[in-house]
């Protein structure tokens, strides 16, 4: 590498390159329709902890993905102690030392401990496995990290936080340099993260290289020695620890010229449509949840991921047992009704992994739009389809919504993914709805997709529909409701009216302080 | 395998190989394996290219088309139904025997007799299905072992039934129409299937219950907050499958005279290869009327091919589970390129 490699975008002394592990040059990353990465430059020092910082969707997951040699970069440089590397895999990037704790485990919930630490580099004696070498050894590694997890425990019996242990003593089984932890504390209670903070550190004092995802202030100030800022796929700028306080990184992480994204919005809220009283979910992912949603008006429903809030709005709409609490609509009680009795009342619930519950993905835009509504009269007549009218029904929805390509025979998953987001939205137009539940609307979509999106939810208010919008998105939460109710571990703990909406008063319940 | 992988948009000066590739994706896998049949079995056949010969097979294959209809049915929700084989042995036990006895009773006239049995063996058909449909979405039983499960009681059935012995004493006007008969040259099944696939593809294009089939296979979860019953359209989707390995059955039944507990052991794995050769996909939502017909009338086409060619039947089997096996890779292959195309920008 030659010293006029190093950016001076980066407030870096150029002393600390002998130091450098890690070296990312102009990435981008491409898919279909979409750039999840744009020119975006980063690099790593042995012993320091690197924060990722920014919204969902900014491309903090792709950046590391490209990283830990789960994907390739479309065009720009990786170089790894100075040498220009190319991974073609996961595997190929460990050679290097190099792992990532991703949030989806890579762990067999069947298998124990041991089994699952030196899973592919198990020790052999002659040509069979050595069992009690394998087992040794993954409690030399375990001792070694001070895990309390013995190696003979099965893995799917132990709790999240544990898994995570038995992960990340995975990336230690090999010469680790550089270790990539994806929103760790995601799912940890605070005594876990606490154990999971120690160590981060000491495996800083190692002189490990760690980049740490997290979108979570109190983290930041606990652990990094320097902030990269992401925003839509953009680099936006690294701070060193000094400079990185909070208002700073807020301003950052949402810096974009506000007005134009979010549109005008009047306010006339009407009659009560939707009311939950004394929620508590059959998981008790929600617990003793209570609120309600005017006509005309959008309801924000602000927390972090896991904080109940999702499961509270699905809860109304019949897709998530109850063991508490009551739902009305309109004054009528609903609770417990099935999805279909709540779509015929009236209630649209539009949810957040447009994969996994959303789409049909191998099937067509016009049947996927179609599918909701098609026991409808202009649909369906007895069992008989009536294609012509549902083709054109279909057709008004996906111009509206701006679908492009303007396909309608196209199998969803040929589009980019603010395409398939404006499908999935585009099902809700077709019917009578009075109630919208957008769960997570803009998750994984461009910014212009973003602009479509929240045009159509003021258009829907200002017709008079009661709209209530799920999301871990600040912004959007600040910008567009009415209202808002905030969520921590499954309760609401303030409800906020337009004026008050800010980000510190949000914030404040939203984040983890006591980390900090 | 990817390491050819190309970025961005280039659809203009595309190679050869992405052309033929392209051309791959969007046609499937039956074509180019009905062309080398026909071009191979032409040559070692001077009959094979006969209009006769395919109204043979045509004939010879109106059980597996009607199968593989009900097979693909399942498969589009994300199952599949290994019990058409033996469900067929315990349908055409239970048409003979009812149809016999009440021939024999002389209660009725002898029409009464054939449409009791005939009816009574579609009903014992769909009755295999509604057994494999309540486990499968009530119980939540996985296809595999529900539907092994009732394969093995089927043939218990047939065989506690009939102590292995064919069923016989069926009046002979069953066999005469439906087995032999022939109604404007074409032989009677051949009417019955036809039905039969102008029936499956209204259901499936044109009606709610079609579209709820898709649905479930494409995505069950998707399907339930949309407003859609699982529960009951799975379970319809397999007492539809049962009832027409019923009707294929009774037709069989016809054309052997006798209610057999012997007859239907090579269906599962033919209706199952017809519908994935057709290009039905096996991770269910994927699949129309006209790939199940075609993929039949392609083993059919195979079979006859190798029959003039004076191929033992015990080879026979061998080419058979080597053309499934094929099919599948080659629709692996195919979805790969799909995917591979769509992001590289070439797909229109």
């Amino acid at each position: 590498m030659t010293a006029s490699g190093t950016s001076q975008r980066f407030p870096s002394n150029s002393a600390a390159d002998g130091g450098l592990l890690l070296k990312l040059t102009e990435v981008t990353k491409r898919y279909p329709g979409v750039s999840a990465l744009s020119n975006v430059s980063f690099d790593l020092r042995s012993g320091e902890v690197h924060v990722l910082f920014g919204e969902n969707g900014a491309g903090k997951s792709t950046l590391i993905s490209i990283l830990s040699g789960a994907q390739r970069p479309t065009s720009g440089t990786m170089t790894f102690r100075g040498a220009e590397v190319e991974f073609s895999s996961v595997a190929d990037a460990r050679e290097f030392g190099i792992s990532a704790v991703f949030q989806e485990f890579s762990l067999v919930p069947t298998m124990t401990v041991a089994d699952n630490l030196l899973l592919g580099s198990e020790p052999l004696r002659g040509r069979l496995l050595n069992r009690r070498g394998l087992r040794s050894a993954a409690e030399d590694l375990l001792a070694d990290l001070e895990f309390p997890i013995k190696a003979n425990q099965v893995v799917g019996r132990l709790s999240r936080a544990q898994q995570q242990m038995v992960e990340i003593a995975k990336a230690f089984r090999s010469d680790l340099q550089v270790l990539i932890l994806d929103e760790p504390t995601a799912s940890l209670t605070e005594t876990e993260s606490g154990r999971l903070f120690e160590l981060v550190e000491e495996a800083r004092a190692r002189g490990i290289g760690v980049v740490y995802i997290t979108h979570r202030l109190g983290e930041v100030k606990r652990l990094a020695d320097r902030v990269t800022v992401l925003r839509d796929g953009h680099y936006v700028g690294t701070l060193a620890r000094e400079e990185a306080t909070e208002d700073r990184l807020i301003n950052l992480m949402t810096g974009r010229v506000i007005d134009q994204v979010f549109p005008d919005l009047t306010h006339n809220p009407g009659e009560i449509a939707l009311r939950a009283t004394g929620l508590t979910t059959r998981t008790r992912s929600a617990v003793d949840v209570s609120f309600e949603v005017r006509a005309g008006e959008i309801v924000g429903f602000a927390g972090l991921v896991g904080s109940g809030k999702g499961e509270s709005a699905r809860a109304c709409f019949g897709a998530e047992p109850l063991l508490h609490g009551s739902v009305h609509l309109h004054g009528d009680e609903v609770t417990g009704s099935s999805p279909r009795r709540m779509l015929k009342s009236g209630m649209f619930y539009v949810p957040p992994d447009r994969k996994s519950d959303g789409l049909l993905l191998m099937r067509g835009v016009r049947e996927n739009i179609a599918l909701p509504s098609i026991r409808l009269a202009q649909f369906s007549k007895l069992t008989l389809m009536r294609r012509a009218a549902e083709k054109r029904i279909t057709d008004e929805v996906a111009q509206r919504v701006e679908l492009q390509p303007h396909s309608l025979e196209r199998p969803v998953e040929q589009f980019s993914g603010g395409n398939q987001q404006k499908v999935l939205l585009a099902r809700a137009l077709v019917r009578d709805v009075d109630v919208f539940v957008f769960d997570e609307p803009t998750v994984g979509v461009d910014v212009g997709t973003r602009v479509a999106i929240y045009q159509l939810m003021a258009d829907l208010c200002e017709s008079g529909a009661a709209i209530l919008m799920v999301s871990s998105d600040l912004p959007e939460i600040l910008h567009l409701a009415h209202r808002a109710y905030v969520f921590h571990r499954g309760r609401i703990v303030e409800q906020l009216v337009a004026p008050n909406i800010t980000e510190e008063n949000v914030l404040r319940n939203f984040l983890d302080r006591e980390v900090a | 395998m990817t390491s050819r992988a190309t970025s961005g948009s280039r659809a203009s000066h595309l190679t050869l190989l992405e052309r033929l590739e392209l051309v791959f994706v969007k046609i499937g896998v039956l074509p180019p394996l009905l062309l080398l049949a026909i071009i191979v079995f032409s040559q070692m056949s001077d009959n094979f290219l006969d209009i006769e010969n395919f109204e043979n097979v045509l004939r010879q294959n109106t059980f597996l088309i009607i199968v593989s209809l009900g097979q693909m049915i399942v498969l589009l929700t994300g199952g599949f139904d290994l019990s058409v084989g033996t469900g067929t042995a315990l349908v055409s036990v239970v048409t003979a025997t009812v149809m016999a006895d009440s021939y024999n009773a002389g209660a009725g006239s002898v029409g009464f007799a054939i449409a009791l049995g005939m009816v009574v063996g579609v009903l014992a058909g769909a009755g295999v299905g509604l057994f494999n449909g309540i486990g499968v979405s009530v119980f939540r039983v996985s296809p595999f072992i529900m539907t092994l499960g009732t394969s093995s009681i089927a043939l218990g059935l047939a065989l506690y039934m009939t102590s292995g012995v064919p069923v016989r004493g069926m009046p002979p006007k069953f066999a005469d129409i439906f087995g032999f008969g022939e109604w404007a040259g074409l032989a009677t099944p051949i009417w019955v299937t036809a039905a039969v696939v102008v029936i499956m593809t209204v259901v499936l294009n044109w009606t709610r219950l079609g579209r709820y089939f898709y649905a479930i296979g494409g995505n069950a979860n998707a399907a339930t907050l949309s407003g859609v019953t699982v529960r009951t359209n799975l379970t319809a989707a397999y007492v539809i499958a049962g009832a027409l390995m019923g009707l294929s059955s009774v037709l069989l039944t016809a054309r052997l005279e006798t209610g057999e507990a012997n007859i239907g052991v090579s269906l599962p794995l033919q209706s199952i290869a017809a519908c994935v050769i057709g290009g039905v996909s096996l991770r269910g939502g994927i699949g129309r009327v006209s790939s199940a017909v075609l993929g039949a009338l392609f083993i059919g086409l195979v079979q006859n091919g190798m029959n003039l060619a004076r191929i033992q039947s015990y080879l026979q089997m061998i080419v058979l589970g080597g053309l499934l096996i094929i099919a599948v890779i080659a629709d692996l292959i195919r979805q790969r390129s799909l995917s591979r195309l769509a992001a590289a920008g070439i797909l229109g």
